[in-house]
Formats: C-alpha cells, structure tokens, sequence
C-alpha cells in the first residue's frame, strides 16, 4: 500500500483538495452542467441570483433540475418536494459511506457537518478515490477544499449558463443536458474496482426503465433498494464461498 | 398574489420544496453514519444501493429526457451513450475522452436526423 499522502497543514490539504478538483474529470462536467441549468433557469423565469443560492443550499443536479422545473411549470408544492426528495435518497448512502473516511479519533460532529451538506456525486467519487491516499488527520479539510471548489465552478458557470441561453442553438443546449448522464456513467464504472459496484450499477441501468415500463411508482427508489440489495448479496455469496 | 409575495415565491419554494426534502436525506446519513467503519456491512449495503440509484438517474436522464435533449431520439442518444462508454473502455480508461466522444456522437446523430 502506498504511504498516505501527508500535508503539514490544513489549509495544505484545502488546497491540494482544490487541486484535485480542478484535475478531476468532473470540472469540465461541472461547467457544462451547470451551463445547462443556468439555461434552464433563464428559460423558466427565474433570476440568475435565485439560482447561486439554489447551487450553494440545494447542491444536487437532479434536484435542481427538478425544483427549476416545478417552478417554471407551476407544478404543485407536494408533488414537487416528493421528486426532489426521491431524487436525494442516494445522498444518504453517500453520506454514509463517506462520513467512516473522514472520522478520526478526535473528530466532533460538527467538523463532518459541512462535509455531509457538500456530498454530492462528484464530491463523492473523487473523496472515496483519493480520501484513503490521505494521512487521517487532513481528510476534512482535503474534502472541504475540493467542495468548495467544485460549488465556486457550478455557481460561477449557473451564471454564465443563463446569459449564454439566449443565443444557443437546440443540438447544442441538447448536447449540455447530455454532459450529466454521459460523465456520471463514465465516471461510475471508473470508480467500480468490485464485482458488488459494477453490478449494482448495471442492475440499477436495467431495473429502472423496467419499474416505468411496469408503472411501478417510486421507481429511483426501488431501483437503489433492490438493484443495491441483489449486488450486495452477490459480494457477501462471494465472500462466503472464498 | 402581490407584487413582493410573487417576488419572494421562488427563494420560499426554495428552501420548503429544494433545500428541506433534499438536505433530510443527507442529514439522516450524518446522524446514522456514526460509529460506523467504511468496511463495515451496512455501509457496504449503502454504497450499492448509492450505485444502484446513481446508475438510475443516468437511465433515466437518457431514456427519459426533458428539454431540449428530448429534440434528439431516443436511439441516438442510446447510440451516443454506448459509444462513449466504448470510447472510455477502449482509449486507456479515459474518462475525458468517453464523455467527448458520446457528446460528438450526440450532437452529430442529432444534427443528421435533423436535416
């Protein structure tokens, strides 16, 4: 195993989280998607200081997209709050299987505050990658300083994305919206070194247009808890045979 | 609705319908996650089922596109999407290079059926 990459401070490790961001393949993913929503935003009437604040205190995509929409079609408020928070339920196991990372023996609740509100999939990917590669003691704040990184892009291209939305032409704004799918799938089978991963992932690719096409409601969720489940049996049938 | 409720209607949907239902989630792992370790079995369970509705979503994006991702059709946004998977696969494990090559397979199927 490699020695743990050590910083001699914490505003060290910040900046080599940073660093790590503007490396990682979800910086130009960052930009284009959120050059999409700001175009989104704009086309639904809402105004470009709305959508920093939505980025800084929602700081998920999907639900974004969602909330921007409801707003712009006038949907109605339950229904709306049941999407995002179907949308969200993949941030609890996020948070879960980060926050034992950045746990050492004298970290207090409130230092994993801010990073359980910054886990989100980028976020996520890259610090599972890169967290174990870490001395303990400066995995916050090596998370903390490529969060704030990440946020700093996507507010900055929401802007830019909702002054660019008049002028773009459909196949271009289409190709913007396709930049989450494509990068997110990428950026997945990138990170399942497991046999339990790379199932999940193509279970979870399968079972939800299965659960629309049978008008199962719920789908996001029963996608993660039976695609999850099924790829967790498998790893555990594994281990106990080897 | 008048003028200042209009105006403050979009940052009350905000926080009530975009930041509560969304920030619970995360709040609920914070609470929970404690004592545990990252080889543990629960958190094992999580992390599939995390891949399981991450993989979700991106079918759901594709298949099932809003906007202007919805002028392109479906088979050549599938089309794109298998190419810059085989794109990352076959150029050593690029993932720059997968997401290039599944954009310019979009805009390209979406400029040819268009024309």
């Amino acid at each position: 195993m490699p020695v743990p990459a050590t910083y001699d401070s914490s505003s060290a490790a910040f900046l080599g989280g940073a660093r790590r961001a503007v490396s990682s393949v979800f910086f130009p993913v960052m930009m284009g998607t959120y050059i999409g929503i700001g175009a989104l935003a704009h086309d639904f009437g809402l105004a470009p200081w709305w959508l920093a604040l939505s980025t800084i205190v929602v700081w998920a995509a999907p639900a974004q997209v969602i909330l921007i929409t409801a707003i712009g079609l006038g949907s109605s408020m339950i229904e709306a709050a049941i999407a995002v928070s179907l949308s969200a339920i993949r941030l609890f196991p996020m948070v879960v299987s980060l926050l034992p990372l950045l746990r050492g023996p004298g970290t207090r609740v409130r230092h994993l505050l801010l990073p359980a509100h910054f886990t989100a999939v980028s976020m996520w990917m890259e610090s599972l990658r890169h967290l174990p590669g870490i001395a303990p003691e400066r995995r916050i704040a090596y998370c903390n300083g490529l969060s704030v990184t990440f946020m700093s892009t996507a507010v900055t291209f929401g802007f830019i994305g909702f002054y660019l939305a008049r002028g773009l032409p459909t196949v271009f704004a289409a190709a913007l919206l396709f930049l989450t799918p494509m990068s997110f799938l990428i950026s997945t089978a990138n990170n399942a070194r497991m046999l339990m991963d790379r199932l999940a992932l193509v279970l979870g690719l399968v079972l939800l247009p299965l659960l629309v096409y049978l008008e199962i409601g719920l789908d996001l969720m029963w996608t993660g808890i039976i695609g999850g489940t099924l790829a967790y049996a498998v790893h555990r049938l594994r281990a106990a045979a080897t | 609705m008048n003028p200042a409720a209009a105006e403050l209607w979009p940052y009350l949907m905000l926080i009530i319908v975009g930041y509560l239902p969304n920030e619970v989630w995360r709040v609920l792992g914070l609470v929970l996650a404690r004592g545990l370790n990252e080889d543990s079995e629960i958190v094992m369970w999580s992390r599939a089922v995390a891949t399981a509705i991450l993989a979700g979503v991106i079918a759901k994006l594709i298949l099932f596109s809003s906007g202007a991702l919805d002028t392109i059709p479906i088979w050549v946004r599938v089309a794109a999407t298998v190419c810059g998977f085989l794109g990352f696969v076959l150029i050593k494990r690029s993932a720059l290079a997968g997401v290039l090559i599944g954009l310019t397979t979009l805009v390209v199927g979406g400029y040819l059926t268009a024309h």
